[in-house]
């Protein structure tokens, strides 16, 4: 069976996922077409953060199905690295290679792992780094950089690996609210051109301009979803507007 | 030079304070050879001690039990027992098993030689301290940094190389420091299997010239400027490895 861009690019059926004996998610299936921006929220401990994990293999999961063009992860003969070049992710704590530069840490990946060509690496970084409008912080290590300038390199070292789809788990919680916007900005630039994004985040009003589907979780399942224009203004399921009176 | 031999040659005949390895060509060589000695064991250790502790590391933290038992065991084994012990251990009770060549005068001599032992017995104790260094240092290494490079497709061993040991490395150098530096010190031991090292001729020249005391002077200093140089040079090193705005 051969995926065709028709197809949904990310594809999750009946996901169920414990630690032990906590379920995190109890059946959890979702679409996402190639070019959609989804975002998920809940509540802390819904099992958002696992949902995305389990999309690129950094949690296994114990029952159900997630295709990602095609390619099963939940097969124990996955190959790995065939999934996380189709899939970026970015992380809460941004993740930095410390001991590197801003521009070491987005050409590491694409000479190690893709093979490529160091000065084609580089430049492709330097252009990367320009695009996150970070010029001239090449030579900075994480460590001198602002926590939203992080989070910008670690944008642009996903998209070195020229990813399909990249994951953002949280990435705006550990930012100060005034670096928040820079983010949020730089995630809007590529959503617009095209890249298919997957977004937990507690920023509803991101949420509502840029997703074009939003994913309520409570307690490990999919309790209602729908476009941002009705989800917020139309929420059906009580625990749905419970959290939304809260945060809203 | 020669006038400066001279003058140590003066000053023993004048107040009885005897240094014949500064005025004597004979003890001198012995002092230079010793002192070599001493420096080129030193080197050898210091770097298969650190490679053992690299590659223990690694194995300590792999998937299969029995790897991890043999490392384990292997640590328990050096750090538990004296390495004097170790060092007999390897020469008499190892080195003796082992066949025999024909030397170059038609007899027979071990395979490996004194120098070669104490080399082996030292390096493995001093390795034994550094896989738990090297591990200590790894266990530092925060998880969720280990897992972006997972998410960006390294392997494990790349994100090893590349990830890990870098960022282990900078955290273990205080500790690695102390171990080098007691390691320099034990090098000292290879005097009980003759090893021709800096003890081993300094007790030569003062058996020959009945000097013990200026002998154990110049040891200490000596001793204590070789060590002082290792110092100076891994707290450089830690510098000159430090990140900006990290740690």
């Amino acid at each position: 069976m051969s995926w065709t861009p028709a197809d949904p690019m990310v594809s999750l059926k009946d996901v169920h996922k414990s630690f032990g004996d906590l379920k995190v998610l109890n059946g959890v299936s979702l679409d996402v077409m190639k070019g959609d921006v989804i975002c998920i929220i809940g509540p802390s401990g819904s099992g958002k953060s696992t949902l995305i994990r389990c999309v690129n293999a950094l949690n296994d999961i114990q029952q159900g199905s997630i295709l990602v063009e095609g390619l099963e992860v939940n097969d124990p003969k996955l190959d790995k690295l065939e999934l996380r070049k189709k899939v970026g992710m970015v992380f809460q704590q941004y993740n930095l290679f410390p001991h590197k530069t801003a521009l070491q840490n987005v050409m590491m990946a694409p000479v190690r792992v893709l093979k490529q060509d160091k000065a084609k690496a580089e430049a492709t970084a330097r252009a990367l780094i320009k695009k996150v409008r970070l010029e001239g912080k090449e030579d900075a290590f994480p460590g001198e950089l602002s926590g939203g300038q992080q989070q910008r390199v670690a944008i642009a070292r996903s998209l070195a690996m020229q990813p399909d789809v990249i994951l953002f788990d949280e990435v705006t919680a550990a930012l100060d609210p005034e670096t928040v916007g820079e983010v949020l900005q730089t995630i809007k630039e590529l959503a617009e051109e095209g890249m298919t994004c997957i977004l937990v985040t507690h920023e509803m009003a991101f949420a509502r301009e840029v997703a074009d589907h939003i994913y309520f979780t409570d307690r490990g399942v999919i309790v209602e979803h729908g476009p941002p224009a009705t989800f917020f203004t139309n929420a059906q399921d009580p625990r749905t507007k419970e959290f939304l009176s809260q945060i809203l | 030079m020669d006038l400066i031999f001279d003058w140590f040659r003066v000053l023993y005949q004048e107040t009885g304070i005897n240094l014949p390895f500064l005025y004597d060509e004979y003890d001198r060589n012995r002092m230079v050879d010793g002192f070599l000695t001493t420096i080129r064991l030193s080197l050898v250790c210091l770097f298969f001690s650190v490679i053992i502790g690299v590659i223990g590391a690694w194995l300590q933290g792999s998937g299969f039990k029995w790897t991890r038992r043999i490392v384990n065991g292997y640590i328990q084994l050096f750090r538990n027992t004296p390495p004097l012990v170790q060092l007999y251990f390897f020469y008499f009770a190892i080195g003796t098993l082992l066949p025999r060549v024909e030397n170059d005068w038609g007899g027979q001599s071990p395979i490996l030689g004194s120098f070669a032992w104490a080399a082996i017995s030292l390096s493995f104790f001093a390795g034994a301290f550094n896989v738990e260094i090297f591990r200590s240092g790894i266990e530092a290494v925060p998880r969720s940094t280990v897992e972006a490079a997972e998410a960006l497709g390294f392997s494990k061993l790349q994100i090893y190389r590349d990830i890990t040991l870098p960022l282990a490395f900078r955290v273990v150098l205080p500790a690695l420091n102390n171990n080098l530096v007691n390691l320099v010190k034990t090098t000292t031991l290879a005097y009980a299997i003759a090893v021709p090292e800096m003890l081993y001729e300094a007790n030569q020249i003062w058996s020959d010239n009945v000097n013990v005391t200026e002998m154990m002077i110049f040891l200490l200093l000596a001793y204590f400027v070789l060590v002082g140089v290792l110092v100076g040079a891994m707290n450089r090193w830690e510098r000159a490895m430090k990140i900006p705005g990290y740690g």
